[in-house]
Parts: structure tokens; C-alpha cells; sequence
């Protein structure tokens, strides 16, 4: 294994989830800061870096009070948070500062504060893609899963088997927006959004934020929580465009970032514990099981169907829900890097026993962008 | 005088997609090639995206594809200028590039809408500057004389 230099220090949701239209956009970024900084006993005057997407770093910092002298306002998409992570873990060891804090907030749901989905109509999305009608992720994310499902063999009932194994981790999680247990039968029944994708298939649609704090390795038994270690990452990028994907049955940027993450890790694919992959839709898990390299082409479906993912598999995944029934306020990435940090604290809801790798992969736009981070509560 | 405005999102073509949208008013799917290398691509670009050079040519397409992926959508927005259902495609031209579209002259069913059927290029009028390529199914051969061609 790589040598750790870097360790997550501070993390903390928005206090509440789910429906809060008392805050805005940048109120629920200054929440979750606010509560990341409690966790770590430190003030705004202790950060000298930060990273946010969807707000300008430059909002965040002056709303808080921070004068920061590393700044990162990578946006790529709901994975922006992985690419932080990666970034600041970089900064830190470079010495280009010493403290990290990462925000992220969104009004999905309430809209307080939002921003429009507008794509500009000269940008080449808003000329090639956006006359032809597609209305928000549920109907461009979906594009390509007909060609994956003809291609590799994929049922409509694995597909919609991946929502019925998220909502059993979501069960044991009181955060969690959806708890009840559901069917393959409820997902097939449920309302179609966009053929071949019904309702359960689909993320919902929630307000919330998350934010992390990050340091060196040394300074991080210094911290009143247990330190989770940064021990490698991974990103790319593919295309804005859905329609212009290489193969729609597999994501670049997921193999690319993948690849780079294991590499600068040092592990294997057998050392992973616990795994997060970012769940807008039922079909992610299963290209990012695949293009992870956790299983061959065409075989994630059946792995998710014979449980492997479940509780007591050997390859417990998106252990809060995931954004079909935890929560998804529209960038994802931060919830899924905060059950990674809960679980290698020892201190989620659906604690995997005695885990000490966490591999966390997000998605960016519709697989446009990607990153992963690999995750330890060992110290090297 | 100008046709009613559509109320479909417009697309507003820029110097380096301009000669596209030409087309399309002109009844013509146009692509790029690289002089280069060969590569046909798209969407358009003044310079080849497999090899960087920027001796392109621009020619016309066959407007022949298959059906490649798509989803359809239940629900439209009021006022989008769509009326649900209809899909949402991605086309694989002959010439190799794929694009997003529409499949029209079909019913927009899973039964009707096949995956690598050919499908064949139209052009829907959404203003006096701007034409979309949309694809229908292509008609077999054998159709030409069938129950279709002598109604």
C-alpha cells in the first residue's frame, strides 16, 4: 500500500436532509462547513484552503470568513467533490497549504437559492443535444442503457433489482429519505419517467450539503475523530455530451479514474471493504462495477443479484442508500464520500465490521466526468 | 415573413458549426472529415479530434444510420415545445459519427422503436434559420411496392 500523507480530519452532513427551505444554496454549504468544522474542533480562521463546486470558492470562503491561500473551484459535475479531495490531498502534500475545507450545498429540491438547468444554446450540448427534448438527467442519463442491455444481456429486472438492494441498506439508516423495503415487482410498477427507467430506478430529489476537512497524516491524531487517510485517487473526463460517449456500454472516464485510483492506492481489487458508487441511476452501479474492475464485462447485474453487494457480501456498496434512497440533491458525490468517511470511522448506521479500505467513485454530468478516492482508517 | 418561432429550445449555431446548420436548412446532413487521417466526425469542429490537424473537409452524408439507443420520455415540460411520449435517440450514421435526435414517422413504442433498425434522416423546419435533423425508419426495399407504397 501506498504511504498515507493526508487524512480527512472533519465531516459532517447538513444538520437536517431532505426538505429544508429555510436555507439557500449557499446557507446549506455554510451548514455543513459549520458542522465539519464542530467535528474537528477547529474555527474558519484555521482553514487555509478551499474547494467547492457550485457556489465560487469565493463566495464560500468570504461567507465564512475564511482568507484562503489555496483555492480550487473545479466543477465537473457531481463527482467535483472527489476531484477536491484528490486536489487538496495534492496541495497539502506540496505545501501549498495546510488545512482543507470542501463544501458542498444544493437546494434540489426546495430551489432556495438555484440556479436554472439551462444549457447555453450556442454550447455544443445546447446545439446537438438539447432540441431534441431531453428534459433533465432522468431522460439523458438513461440514453444509453437500452444498448448496454441488448449488448451485454442485461434484464430489465437486474437493473431494477439494483434499487431494491439499495433500499435494504436504506432501511438500516435513519437519515435515510426512503426506508421502506421494496420488490423487483414495485420498481417494474412503478410510474414510467423514460422508457426503459420508472420511477424507483431514478434518484431522488432532495436539499442537503456536505463538507470535509482535510490535513496531513501527522497532524491528524491531533483531531478528536478518528483520522480516515487519503491512500490514492483517480479522475477523468470523457465528453458534455451524452450522445458522444465512445460506447455507451462503458464509461471512459470511470475506467480511466478507476485505473489511476487503484495504481496510486497500491491495492487490489480483493483489499476493498466497502464501496461507494455514485447512484443517480439504477445502471451506475453497474458500470461502475465494471469499469472499477471489480467483475468482468456483463457480469455486475448478476453480481448485484446474487448479493454481493447486500449485507453480509463480500463487496458491501452504497451501504447508505445511495441516491435512490438516501438522498441526491443533485451532486452527489459529497454524501457518497461522507459514508465512505462514516464507515472507515467505524460510525455508520450499516457498519461493515472490522472495514479498512473504502473505495468511493463518483459520476459528472452524464458520465462526462468521474472520480474515485480510496480511502483507509489504517495509518502507514 | 417570418414562420412562428418553435418552441423547442433553438439552437444557436457559432462559426464553427455554422456550415451544419446550413445544411440542415438545406436539406443536407453535413459532416467533417479529416484530410489527414479519414477520421469523420461529429458535432462539428474546425480541426480533427483523432489527430489534431486542422486540414478538414466538410461533405455531405448519406443521412443513413441505425438506432443506436434512446429512451422514451413520458412527461414533457408545458411549453416545451414536445408532447410526451416521444423519444430521445442516439443515432449511429453509416459514416460512423452518432448524434442525438428524434425518431418521427414512427409509433414511439419499445415495440416500433428496435435497436439497429436503419433509420434515415429528415429535416424539421423550426424557424427561418434553423432545421433539425430527425430520423424515421427506413423503409425496406420490399415496402416500396408493399400495402404502403400502393395506398
Amino acid at each position: 500500500m501506498t504511504r498515507t500523507r493526508v487524512a480527512i480530519v472533519g465531516a459532517a452532513e447538513t444538520t437536517e436532509l431532505g426538505k429544508i427551505p429555510d436555507l439557500s444554496v449557499i446557507g446549506l454549504h455554510a451548514d455543513a462547513a459549520l458542522n465539519a468544522l464542530t467535528d474537528a474542533g477547529l474555527r474558519p480562521s484555521d482553514i487555509d484552503g478551499v474547494a467547492t463546486a457550485g457556489e465560487s470558492p469565493t463566495s464560500i470562503a468570504h461567507y465564512l470568513g475564511i482568507t484562503p491561500s489555496w483555492v480550487d473551484g473545479t466543477t465537473v459535475g457531481g463527482c467535483s467533490f472527489m476531484l477536491h479531495v484528490r486536489h487538496a490531498a495534492a496541495a497539502i502534500e506540496a505545501g501549498l497549504c495546510s488545512t482543507v475545507l470542501i463544501t458542498h450545498g444544493e437546494s434540489g429540491k426546495s430551489r432556495v437559492g438555484a440556479g436554472g438547468f439551462n444549457r447555453p444554446a450556442a454550447s455544443l450540448s445546447g446545439q446537438f443535444e438539447a432540441p431534441f427534448g431531453p428534459m433533465g438527467a432522468p431522460t439523458m442519463f438513461t440514453i444509453p442503457v437500452l444498448r448496454y442491455m441488448k449488448d451485454l444481456d442485461l434484464s430489465i429486472e437486474k437493473l431494477a433489482n439494483v434499487a431494491v438492494v439499495q433500499r435494504r441498506w436504506a432501511s438500516k439508516n435513519p437519515r435515510a429519505s426512503f426506508r421502506d423495503p421494496i420488490t423487483v415487482d414495485d420498481v417494474l410498477n412503478s410510474r414510467m419517467i423514460a422508457y426503459p427507467f420508472r420511477l424507483l430506478m431514478c434518484c431522488l430529489v432532495t436539499d442537503g450539503g456536505g463538507a470535509l476537512i482535510l490535513t496531513s497524516a501527522e497532524r491528524a491524531s491531533d483531531f478528536p475523530t478518528r483520522p480516515v487517510y487519503i491512500l490514492g485517487g483517480g479522475e477523468s473526463t470523457e465528453t458534455p455530451m451524452v450522445s458522444q460517449m465512445e460506447d455507451l456500454t462503458t464509461s471512459k472516464a470511470f475506467r480511466v479514474s478507476g485505473q489511476k485510483a487503484f495504481e496510486s492506492s497500491g491495492i487490489s481489487h480483493a483489499d476493498v471493504d466497502h464501496l461507494m458508487i455514485y447512484d443517480a441511476f439504477a445502471h451506475l452501479p453497474i458500470y461502475g462495477l465494471e469499469d472499477l474492475g471489480f467483475v468482468e464485462r456483463g457480469e455486475a447485474g448478476d453480481f448485484i443479484w446474487d448479493g454481493h453487494t447486500d449485507e453480509g457480501g463480500s463487496l458491501p456498496m452504497n451501504t447508505n442508500g445511495g441516491g435512490l434512497s438516501y438522498m441526491h440533491s443533485g451532486m452527489y458525490g459529497m454524501y457518497a464520500l461522507q459514508e465512505s468517511v462514516r464507515q472507515m470511522r467505524g460510525t455508520a448506521p450499516a457498519q461493515i465490521d472490522g472495514a479498512q479500505i473504502s473505495v468511493c467513485h463518483g459520476v459528472g454530468g452524464m458520465f462526462g466526468a468521474s472520480g474515485t478516492i480510496v480511502m483507509t482508517n489504517q495509518p502507514s | 415573413m417570418s414562420e412562428p418561432r418553435s418552441k423547442k429550445p433553438l439552437p444557436r449555431p457559432t462559426p464553427e458549426t455554422q456550415h451544419f446548420w446550413d445544411g440542415t436548412l438545406a436539406g443536407e446532413l453535413r459532416l467533417q472529415r479529416c484530410e489527414d487521417c479519414s477520421k469523420v466526425y461529429f458535432p462539428p469542429r474546425p480541426f480533427c479530434p483523432a489527430c489534431a490537424s486542422r486540414s478538414v473537409e466538410m461533405f455531405t452524408a448519406s443521412g443513413l444510420g441505425t438506432l443506436h439507443s434512446y429512451v422514451i420520455n413520458q412527461r414533457a415540460m408545458p411549453d416545451s415545445g414536445f408532447e410526451a411520449p416521444y423519444s430521445i435517440a442516439v443515432i449511429e450514421l453509416d459514416e460512423g459519427p452518432r448524434m442525438m435526435t428524434n425518431i418521427v414517422d414512427s409509433p414511439q413504442t419499445p415495440e416500433a422503436l428496435v435497436l439497429d433498425m436503419p433509420v434515415e434522416v429528415t429535416f424539421e423546419k423550426l424557424s427561418d434559420d434553423i432545421a433539425l435533423p430527425l430520423f424515421r425508419p427506413k423503409a425496406a426495399p420490399s415496402d416500396a411496392a408493399g400495402p404502403r407504397g400502393a395506398s
